[in-house]
């Protein structure tokens, strides 16, 4: 054991795998800053380049190391990993890979610690620079930048693989014996990337149509331990603070999907592994159980979950999210806003309205007047104080909530909320997906739903007399073009099959021409 | 002693034969080259440091890491090209092979030549493939660096188990073991050679044996 081992061998081995330990972390995280590396090699040794490699130490990193080492050294069930993991500007992070030194209790006691020991560790300092160009989360942190950074860590004791998903790979970089035991240098890496290639890491613009998580909260980030690689030149502050991801919350739903934002949502669901923290995955579609009937659904481009109409849902980590309320009682909603088709179904107008009514008011809407119902129910949530009657704004989901009208009639006035009282319901259907049936004959509103004219957003009625509906309708059948038009008086088809063989005669005496013509276009 | 000989295959595209040996090839002599060696009186020696240099690849997505000197790079891309142009001419089906050989030299009295005993040779299959248009060339682009990657794990593999290894020479007898010619690094004694494979498919029917480091001409 370490008796065969004199002090000064055993005293140069720790000095060995001290430094060693500290020049691969520095070698993986120098890997994965997303630059190209380049040192320069030297004729004249300058003493202080180990293992005659000539390896930059980035302060910020050794200090970390150094940090998590604690003044022990990797060793026999004491295991020295690099962690690398990549976050997305919205806060979602995913494991990538972990490179392990490790030693194991296989003894080489007739190895010589100064020369060969120093050699193969070199060896394995130069296959580690190999290899840290190989793995697949190379290419990802050379693209990283606006969309998503990477970020390492250094621990030390058990290995911890879990976060890397199902299949993932191991590649073994080297091992080198040593008297005290045998040096194992290897990488888990993540294979199931299929998520990431998915995703584009390119900026589309927002749908049209609110942007779910367009006012949530910062995510909550427990990655505080994590660090960015991205290095600051010395003389910079060296805190380990995110650069840059600060900077990046304004929520581009875009990061990394050409999905509308439904679509990021339901996909980056799917991203959550379980190590991550309770996701609250069931959310969207308990909510979407207990919706009211009148749900819209919002199609995605590839078919995404239902949502919730338009309500920003919580964004990213589940914990600090905000839960969306879904909507209740039976407020009805006819037409849709332009950007989303819907299937608006209706209820029967049996159903009382027994609950609580909600006024909703959307963003740029007029102020509903008893006789003309023209304002299309937008979502948003606008609760009553029940107490003094005034509708207030009180959420904040609205998007362009300065714009929304903050005077409203008092409850007992207000049609939306007590409509008043029709004779006989017509057809459910008639109010819904035909209220634009005609602008002002909506007739005798129903207990349960009101009439209201389709008025698509920021279109203005003061050019056209006629609004969009109308304009469609009117010019649904227009009348056929007149050059395509067969004139009645035309031969029918027995004659001209009996005019065909004229015609043919002529052409075949004109065949000179027609061969000539060909000619020419040859 | 037996010399160690291992093969990688590749297939490539023509315009990425280049890079793809030049990623092998450096990738190699990465691990088989050290600093430079200072002799001291006492029989002692200390060594230089070696840079290393992330160069990408313009036609496989692919990055390698090289020793950080001039002069090697410029010996290695010679032979290479060397070697592309000879399968370009060959009119062969587009398969050679390039090797890189390690040897020891030992010396023999006179008249004898100096002996020449390779310890460690790297036989680097090359299959050239036509592709038809630019989707397949993208898909092989990836697939290639995906290969190459491979390659470099197998190369790893090979060198970390720590077979043979000609000893540290003395100051009198280190031109016998490495290449000190070069004056930031210090290969170990190397050649280039290649052959291309007639399209039949036998062992050399045109043997084209280039001699890029050639100490032994007399």
């Amino acid at each position: 054991m370490d008796s065969d081992l004199s002090p000064q061998d055993k005293k140069d081995l720790d000095k060995f795998i001290k430094f060693f330990a500290l020049k691969t972390v520095q070698v993986i995280v120098q890997a994965r800053l997303g630059e190209k590396i380049s040192t320069c090699s030297s004729s004249s040794p300058t003493g202080s380049d180990w293992f005659n490699l000539a390896i930059k130490d980035i302060p910020e990193v050794t200090h970390e190391a150094k940090k998590a080492l604690a003044g022990q050294l990797p060793g026999i069930g004491r295991s020295m990993c690099v962690e690398i993991s990549l976050k997305t500007s919205e806060g979602d992070s995913m494991e990538l890979e972990t490179w392990c030194l490790e030693m194991n209790e296989k003894c080489d006691k007739d190895i010589k610690v100064s020369y060969t020991v120093y050699n193969r560790l070199s060896l394995l300092l130069k296959s580690l620079l190999a290899i840290t160009r190989v793995t697949p989360a190379y290419k990802l942190s050379r693209k990283q930048g606006h969309d998503y950074v990477i970020l390492y860590r250094i621990y030390f004791g058990d290995v911890q693989l879990t976060g890397l998903g199902e299949g993932f790979q191991t590649v073994r970089v080297g091992i080198v014996g040593t008297p005290i035991g045998t040096i194992t240098l290897s990488c888990a890496y993540r294979t199931n990337l299929a998520l990431m290639s998915s995703r584009q890491f390119e900026r589309t613009g927002p749908i049209m149509g609110i942007i779910i998580d367009h006012f949530v909260e910062r995510p909550f980030t427990n990655m505080a331990h994590m660090h960015p690689c991205s290095y600051r030149a010395p003389g910079e502050d060296e805190g380990g603070t995110y650069a840059g991801i600060e900077d990046s919350q304004e929520v581009c739903t875009t990061s990394f999907s050409t999905s509308p934002p439904s679509q990021l949502y339901s996909s980056r669901l799917s991203y959550q592994t379980p190590g991550l923290g309770t996701v609250d995955v069931c959310h969207p579609t308990a909510c979407t159980a207990a919706a009211h009937p009148h749900q819209m659904v919002v199609p995605g481009k590839e078919g995404g979950v239902p949502q919730v109409p338009a309500q920003p849902t919580h964004g990213t980590a589940a914990e600090h999210g905000r839960i969306p309320s879904c909507p209740t009682g039976q407020s009805p909603q006819p037409a849709p806003p332009t950007s989303c088709s819907s299937e608006v179904k209706t209820v029967s107008p049996s159903d009382a309205l027994e609950t609580t009514f909600t006024r909703k008011v959307g963003a740029f809407v007029n102020k509903a007047t008893t006789q003309n119902f023209q304002q299309p129910l937008l979502q948003s949530s606008v609760s009553h104080d029940a107490s003094d009657n005034n509708v207030t704004t009180t959420s904040l989901d609205l998007p362009f909530a300065a714009f929304a009208p903050r005077a409203y009639d008092l409850e007992e006035n207000d049609p939306m909320v007590h409509p008043p009282p029709s004779p006989a319901p017509s057809s459910p259907l008639q109010g819904s997906l035909h209220s634009n049936s005609s602008t002002h004959s909506v007739g005798q509103p129903q207990d349960d739903f009101v009439m209201v004219d389709f008025k698509p957003a920021f279109s203005k009625d003061d050019l056209l007399p006629m609004d969009l509906g109308t304009f469609y309708r009117e010019f649904q059948n227009p009348p056929q073009l007149a050059s395509l038009s067969i004139d009645v008086s035309a031969q029918s088809m027995a004659e001209d099959l009996d005019s065909l063989p004229e015609k043919l005669a002529i052409y075949e005496k004109n065949i000179d021409e027609f061969d000539a013509f060909v000619d020419t276009l040859q | 002693m037996n010399c160690r000989s291992e093969v990688l295959e590749v297939s490539v595209e023509g315009r990425q034969v280049d890079e793809a040996m030049l990623a092998l090839l450096h990738t190699i002599l990465l691990h088989r080259s050290t600093g430079k060696f200072h002799y001291k009186k006492e029989g002692t020696y200390s060594i230089g440091t070696v840079g290393t240099q992330d160069v990408d690849c313009d036609f496989i997505d692919f990055t390698f890491v090289r020793v950080s000197s001039d002069e090697l790079d410029r010996v290695i891309r010679k032979a290479v090209a060397e070697f592309k142009d000879a399968l370009g001419n060959s009119g062969s089906d587009g398969m050679g092979q390039i090797s890189l050989e390690f040897y020891q030299k030992k010396k023999s009295r006179w008249p004898f030549s100096d002996e020449c005993i390779p310890w460690e040779v790297w036989s680097i299959k090359v299959n050239v493939v036509n592709l038809a248009n630019e989707q397949e060339r993208q898909i092989c682009r990836e697939k290639v660096g995906e290969k190459l990657g491979e390659k470099v794990i197998n190369i790893v593999e090979v060198i970390n188990r720590h077979e043979y290894l000609p000893k540290m020479p003395t100051q009198s007898e280190v031109d016998n073991v490495f290449d000190t010619s070069l004056k930031d690094v210090q290969p170990y004694l190397y050649k280039i050679t290649f052959q291309i494979t007639d399209s039949l498919g036998t062992s050399v029917s045109t043997t084209m044996r280039r001699l890029i480091k050639d100490t032994l001409a007399l």
